[in-house]
């Protein structure tokens, strides 16, 4: 094993000095992988052949993924690619899930078959940059039995049809996975129809806009040039008529969507931006073309058609910060669960595609997790959150026999269910609701600029007839133009437009990081934060404990009590049950059956084996007073082995004796120290609360330089830390994860639950961070802290803007087409500025490998 | 000057001939992904195909 290392360490050194000395590596001190850029730790470990030189990859999976493009003959990709590939965490595993896409009736959710020929559109994650999607497509169309295949990078979509008698769609989905890409299902929607009906139609309005604006400059331009009379009347007259006939589409259709804003604004008696805009076009078209029609008096066309498209295009920056929003959201929710644990009467339960599930069929979910297909509750009462459904944030109460919506979360015991309808008329129904609530969610700062607007507009309404009465009164002629000019170059813009936006490119920044804001006003309240508060399990720590030690107290054997604590622990979600029942499953132990489970948030879990009553949890949730006293006085420390281990105990009891005592050993995230270290540096008070004993605790928050720690809080005292600091006028910002921090994460003034967290908690913070990185959190903070600047840089821009133009235009200093085009020019300032927050992700990502 | 009575119209017609050249193309879709194209068309694989068997074996 060591000498070739060697060899391969000495060669890499070699092609390291080569790399850096042709400029190919921002940092020549480490190795960078050569497929995805992430830094190589072990060189020599994993290598793959390009092109007859060794090259270095930093995992195993980079390493497969690799080979496999090379073994195609694709490696032209990496001459082809400007941007490093999407890292792989591990090889691609070909015997997975794909396989359930075969099944018919999944496949009929979103698979169309025609003259023979299967067709779909998936989701593609992995592409980087067009070498990318050209690298899926090669690999994809080298297939047998594929007819077409199209990459589009821009919406991140391959479309597929195949001959299904020649491949299945897992095979293909298998091959992407091979190459790096992560094929997804999604429904193919109304949704996606609607989107693209809606870019084409804005193209179109945009372009009509654009080219009725040149050329009617065009006719414009000799009456500005020309001194008075020169152009005889009929040749002016002429370039008119061609003017109107080319500003009609224009106002008529182009401008259509300001108008209908208009109107609808007028309906709710609220007006906003389109009110002045739309009455500035309409009083100049409508001006001009009386001019038109007598011979006599002034015309604007060029002034309406170049204002219509300024402004759509300002607007088009705006939907595409919205567009990119809504894409991840689509993402997520292509994630919804798509297997169940299907009961069947004398025989354990069965995991089938949720798809599959017919209507009367019954299922189980266990705590935390979502409710795949409407169904009604089998047998007892139960909890839900279905604040992703319908946006009521508190837990709801059903009786027995309640329907339950698709998509609820299960907050108590586990339980079963009778299914409703079919799967494919709950996802749907999911998906559309939360871009829906995200879409409409309304953040205080958006209510607030919106009331600014409103008023902003009333007295630019008022301001303009009054201008144009004055104006009347001193010289009758002058009266439109001004009044016109002043409607025109007010711009409520950075109000109405630019504050949306970039709260919405916020977001969609925020979203292709994995970072998701489930509530308007987060982005808002973490840059206002003053107070964090972290949860350790899972948080500071990886929480994927494991099992480190069993010591046996009672009579079973270890095995035994193993496997009694995983059948209690069997539908957990908590990492610590999943360890437990990971350690069973590895003692390779027949599962006994719990009943009537029932989770005590924060202390334990308890229920019936064969009749007798098991707790697993906390010392003082598991045993009675007396069991606790005697195993106080016997129970020696765990040994504190390993300096990077923390551990964790949980104690296994029947009927109040206890059995064992399970250690548990978690590891610290490496980036931990580094993310607190930041957050003290900015001035922040960092406290870590968490449900285990103090001496775990201490030892984080000394080894992480934390003052304030709080052991053995249960979830109602970290709610009553919380609010007490919240009571001291701080502001707090929680960071957890599983379900005994849903109450801290709901009382923090805004809160992230960090990745691997459950269901539950993915929907009870302000943020949900999919990827399982730590610092994520400073990286979100940073991002708020940069929407608030750019937010008030725009809000400060619009003030000063409308202070000078407005008294201009009044005075008629200001001529129309002047007021359009720094109108227009104020609002692409503006939407320019909040798109400064769309990161596109080939940036982050390159930040990343760099940072990384 | 009065050839003018002739190229004002024609230049009106013109316009409505390139937009309605535009709105088919955009209602075929070709303005929605500008970029991988381009690659496609460079990145065309013509050398003889000997990666799908090496893959195979």
């Amino acid at each position: 094993m060591s000498p070739p290392g060697l060899a391969s360490a000495v060669g890499t050194r070699a092609l390291e000095r080569l790399d850096a000395s042709l400029g190919m590596q921002a940092k020549p001190a480490t190795l960078a992988c050569h497929h995805c850029g992430l830094p190589v730790s072990e060189p020599g470990r994993w290598t793959v052949s390009v092109e007859g030189r060794e090259r270095e990859t930093c995992c195993a999976g980079c390493q497969a993924v690799a080979a496999a493009i090379t073994d195609s003959g694709l490696q032209d990709y990496y001459r082809a690619r400007d941007l490093p590939a999407a890292p792989q965490s591990e090889p691609h595993d070909s015997s997975g899930r794909s396989a359930l896409y075969d099944d018919p009736d999944v496949a009929a959710r979103f698979v169309r078959t025609e003259a023979g020929l299967c067709e779909t559109t998936l989701l593609v994650d992995g592409l980087r940059c067009g070498a990318c999607s050209w690298l899926l497509e090669q690999a994809l169309a080298r297939a047998p039995g594929i007819v077409e295949c199209s990459v589009n990078l821009a919406s991140e979509r391959t479309n597929l049809r195949w001959d299904p008698a020649q491949v299945r769609l897992s095979e293909l989905i298998d091959t992407a996975g091979r190459f790096g890409f992560t094929l997804q299902p999604f429904d193919a929607s109304q949704r996606e129809t609607q989107l693209r009906e809606s870019a084409r139609t804005r193209l179109r309005r945009l372009f009509v806009a654009g080219i009725g604006m040149m050329q009617v400059m065009m006719y414009a331009f000799p009456a500005y040039i020309a001194a008075e009379g020169d152009i005889e009347p009929v040749y002016a007259s002429l370039m008119r008529w061609a003017s109107f006939f080319l500003t009609l589409p224009v106002v008529l259709y182009s401008a259509s969507p300001i108008f209908r804003g208009a109107w609808l604004e007028w309906r709710r008696r609220s007006p906003g931006m389109d009110t002045p805009v739309a009455i500035g076009i309409g009083a100049a078209f409508a001006a001009s073309v009386w001019a038109t029609v007598n011979a006599h008096g002034e015309v604007w066309f060029d002034t309406v058609t170049m204002f219509v498209f300024l402004l759509l295009g300002a607007r088009h920056l705006e939907w595409l910060a919205r567009l990119r929003a809504s894409r991840a959201i689509d993402a997520l929710a292509a994630a919804t669960p798509q297997s169940v644990l299907k009961v069947i009467d004398g025989a354990p339960p069965q995991t089938i595609a949720a798809a599959r599930l017919q209507p009367g069929e019954r299922f189980l979910v266990g705590t935390g997790e979502a409710v795949a297909v409407d169904a009604a509750l089998s047998r007892s009462a139960g909890t839900f959150d279905v604040s992703l459904l319908t946006g009521e944030s508190r837990p709801v109460n059903y009786a027995a026999g309640d329907r339950i919506p698709g998509g609820a979360i299960n907050l108590g015991a586990p339980a079963e269910f009778t299914s409703l309808a079919r799967q494919g008329d709950s996802t749907l129904s999911t998906i559309t609701r939360l871009a829906s609530r995200a879409a409409a969610a309304r953040p205080p700062l958006l209510t607030f600029t919106e009331t600014v607007a409103r008023g902003f507009t009333i007295g630019l309404l008022v301001l303009a007839a009054l201008v144009w009465l004055i104006w009347h009164q001193i010289d009758p002629a002058a009266a439109w133009p001004i009044a016109i000019a002043v409607l025109v170059v007010s711009c409520p813009c950075a109000l109405s437009l630019a504050t949306p936006a970039a709260l919405a490119a916020a977001s969609a920044t925020a979203l292709g990081r994995g970072m998701i804001a489930t509530r308007g006003d987060a982005l808002e309240a973490i840059a206002q934060s003053t107070d964090v508060v972290f949860d350790k399990t899972g948080t500071l720590t990886r929480g994927e404990p494991t099992v480190t030690g069993v010591a046996l107290l009672g009579a079973l054997d270890r095995a035994a009590c193993l496997d009694m604590a995983a059948a209690l622990e069997a539908s957990s979600t908590h990492p610590l049950g999943r360890a437990i029942v990971a350690a069973a499953r590895a003692e390779g132990r027949s599962h006994a059956v719990a009943a009537s489970l029932s989770t005590v948030p924060g202390e334990g879990v308890e229920g019936l084996i064969n009749g007798r009553s098991y707790r697993l949890g906390q010392a003082r949730f598991a045993m009675s007073e007396a069991a606790r006293a005697l195993q106080a006085a016997s129970c020696d420390p765990p040994e504190a082995a390993d300096h990077d281990s923390l551990y964790s105990e949980v104690w296994l009891s029947q009927d109040g004796l206890p059995l064992a005592r399970i250690t548990l050993a978690d590891t610290l995230r490496d980036e931990a120290p580094g993310v607190i270290a930041a957050l003290r540096a900015a001035g922040l008070a960092v406290h870590l609360v968490s449900g285990d004993r103090g001496k775990v605790v201490h030892a984080l928050a000394d080894r992480l330089g934390i003052a304030s720690r709080h052991p053995e809080a249960s979830p109602a005292n970290k709610l009553v830390f919380v609010q007490a600091l919240q009571a001291q006028g701080r502001r707090v910002l929680a960071v957890g994860d599983g379900i005994n921090d849903a109450p801290l994460l709901a009382g923090a003034n805004v809160s992230i639950a960090m990745g691997c967290a459950s269901t539950l908690a993915r929907t009870s913070a302000s943020v949900a961070l999919l990827g399982n990185r730590l610092d994520d959190v400073t990286a979100l903070r940073s991002l708020a802290l940069r929407t608030r600047r750019i937010t008030s840089q725009n809000l400060g821009w619009a003030l000063a803007y409308n202070i000078v133009a407005i008294p201009a235009a009044a005075f008629g200093w200001i001529a129309p087409w002047v007021a359009a085009l720094g109108m227009s020019a104020s609002s692409i300032l503006v939407a320019g500025n909040a798109l400064r927050l769309l990161e596109y992700r080939r940036r982050s990502t390159r930040l990343s490998s760099e940072a990384g | 000057m009065e050839a003018l009575f002739l190229l004002i119209p024609l230049s009106v017609l013109i316009i409505a001939a390139a937009t309605w050249l535009f709105l088919r193309m955009a209602d075929q879709g070709q303005f929605e992904d500008l970029e991988s194209p381009g690659h496609q068309i460079i990145a065309d694989d013509d050398r003889p195909q000997a990666g799908p068997d090496l893959n195979r074996q």
